[in-house]
């Protein structure tokens, strides 16, 4: 195979690039290979690039249309410099962006959902679910087993804290 | 217990320190990259106050990156005591040191607040449950961000959810003579842990001693996390004393060659680098595990690999050294020590 470049000397260096599952390839001479640069990696590999990296990708798969930038109400950053930085402005740049953030975390962490500590002070309502899908847990336990009368007992407490809640957001 | 580098610890033959760290962040703040000076201001007195909710807590001292020289700011990174990420805020970046230098609470870094804490040994649980308890104290009076589906929120993705970072820092030089430290990099990566060097992200491995720790921080319980990463830590100690084993077993000759001519090299040389120096602070300190060298206690080697590094070897002098002159200085420090 002649040199794709050159098209004067033997290809010895080839080249497969895969983006996206795009693949394409190059074939070339050594000599216009170092010309070409294209061994030249990117050695500085950096996390930051990784993360920006992986923040393109998500993007492209899932808000090809949407091509308005979103901007934090609080800061006034942009969903586009988070992109380019890696870093969010404020906290409410999470909720400003919610709707990318899901799929980017599951990309980071494989998961999207925090289940760890909870700050009490202020987020009653959140350790008041946590409360319920716990007992749910265990009402499911319980009823496998055929033990109804503590089955009874749990469901009543996940009816309280549901109660509990409901006249929370009422009250909001 | 003393300082980290100073106690004692379960494991200590593998493992070195033990450090869990969480990072929290405050309502209606803008992340310190991204705040003006007064609003810095205004949020460490807001940490501050939180800080006064903490029982006992005029054992903490205040210090603020800018009232430190750059030496300074130096030794207290390479003591382990505070990240490179804070000293690069100089007029924002500020932490609150415990006395026994346990505990550190650093605001402006990269996150409002961060606690770290750091144990001698394996002690990763006793790390998390300080860390824990310090955290609810702040909690009392500090707004935390926290959001219902992603836990507390964080000025960089990667640290989203628990906040979490647990780490342990293990001397390994059989795993790493014998190649398998490549293998067990892949490996840890795997499972969503990783290994770094010794003053985290991006730094050089020296003297056999990786960080190894939790990469992922959400959709996991704090506990899970640590429990993880603690069973990998024994997968790793296991390892690591078999290879010593069958060393001492097969090439104890070869071994004990090493481990005393680097003692030798310790004892005699004129001047030294900090990067020589922690190769035969590495080997000896192996020697030491091994219990080929007996006379020598843990703590004043790990003290001695804190205390070779370059701001180490410059803090308790006026003059600033050319790199020469504290090659001299450190191999003066290193024969008093050993």
């Amino acid at each position: 195979m002649l040199c794709q470049s050159c098209n004067n000397n033997q290809a010895t260096v080839h080249y497969t690039k895969i983006i996206n599952g795009k693949v394409s390839e190059l074939h070339l001479c050594e000599e216009c290979a170092r010309e070409k640069n294209e061994f030249e990696f990117d050695t500085a590999f950096s996390f930051h690039k990784l993360l920006t990296g992986l923040i393109d990708n998500i993007q492209s798969e899932t808000m090809e249309k949407d091509l308005q930038d979103i901007v934090c109400s609080f800061c006034g950053s942009s969903y586009s410099k988070f992109k380019q930085t890696g870093k969010f402005g404020c906290p409410e740049c999470y909720n400003s962006f919610k709707s990318k953030l899901s799929p980017l975390f599951k990309g980071i962490h494989g998961h999207n959902e925090h289940i760890g500590k909870v700050p009490e002070r202020g987020n009653q309502a959140v350790v008041k679910k946590r409360e319920i899908t716990k007992l749910r847990e265990e009402l499911e336990e319980l009823v496998a087993i055929e033990a109804f009368e503590k089955a009874a007992v749990v469901r009543d407490k996940i009816n309280a804290l549901e109660k509990e809640l409901e006249e929370k957001r009422g009250d909001n | 217990m003393g300082k980290w580098y100073e106690g004692t610890g379960p494991e200590e033959d593998v493992v070195i320190s033990s450090r869990i760290r969480i990072a929290r962040n405050v309502q209606d703040y803008r992340f310190p990259q991204e705040m003006g000076i007064e609003e810095s201001e205004n949020l460490t007195q807001e940490v501050l106050n939180g800080v006064k909710n903490i029982p006992n807590n005029d054992n903490y001292k205040f210090i603020r990156i800018g009232n430190l020289s750059p030496v300074e700011r130096m030794v207290y990174i390479e003591e382990h005591l505070i990240s490179p990420g804070l000293v690069q805020n100089i007029d924002k970046g500020s932490f609150l040191l415990r006395e026994d230098e346990n505990i550190s609470i650093m605001i402006n870094e990269e996150d409002h607040i961060r606690i770290q804490v750091l144990l001698p040994g394996l002690n990763l649980e006793k790390g998390w449950q300080f860390c824990d308890e310090i955290d609810d104290y702040l909690e009392n009076s500090i707004d935390y961000a926290f959001h219902e589906d992603f836990g507390y929120l964080t000025a960089c993705p990667t640290n989203v959810g628990t906040g979490l970072r647990a780490s342990a820092m293990v001397h390994i030089p059989s795993l790493t003579m014998t190649g398998h430290i490549n293998s067990l990099v892949q490996g840890l990566n795997k499972i969503g842990l990783t290994v770094r060097g010794i003053y985290g992200e991006g730094t050089e491995a020296v003297g056999n001693l990786y960080q190894i720790s939790n990469q992922t921080t959400l959709g996991e319980k704090e506990e899970r996390i640590i429990e993880k990463l603690k069973s990998v830590i024994y997968q790793i100690i296991e390892r690591e004393r078999d290879i010593r084993n069958s060393l001492l077993s097969k090439k104890r000759i070869e071994i004990e060659d090493m481990i005393m001519r680097s003692l030798g090299i310790l004892k005699y040389s004129r001047k030294i680098s900090s990067k020589e120096a922690m190769k035969h602070l590495s080997n000896v300190r192996l020697g030491m595990e091994m219990g080929i060298i007996k006379d020598m206690d843990f703590k004043s080697i790990s003290k001695l690999m804190i205390d070779v590094q370059p701001a180490g070897i410059q803090k308790n002098k006026e003059q600033n050294m050319s790199k020469a002159e504290r090659d001299i200085e450190r191999a003066i420090l290193i024969r008093k020590s050993i």
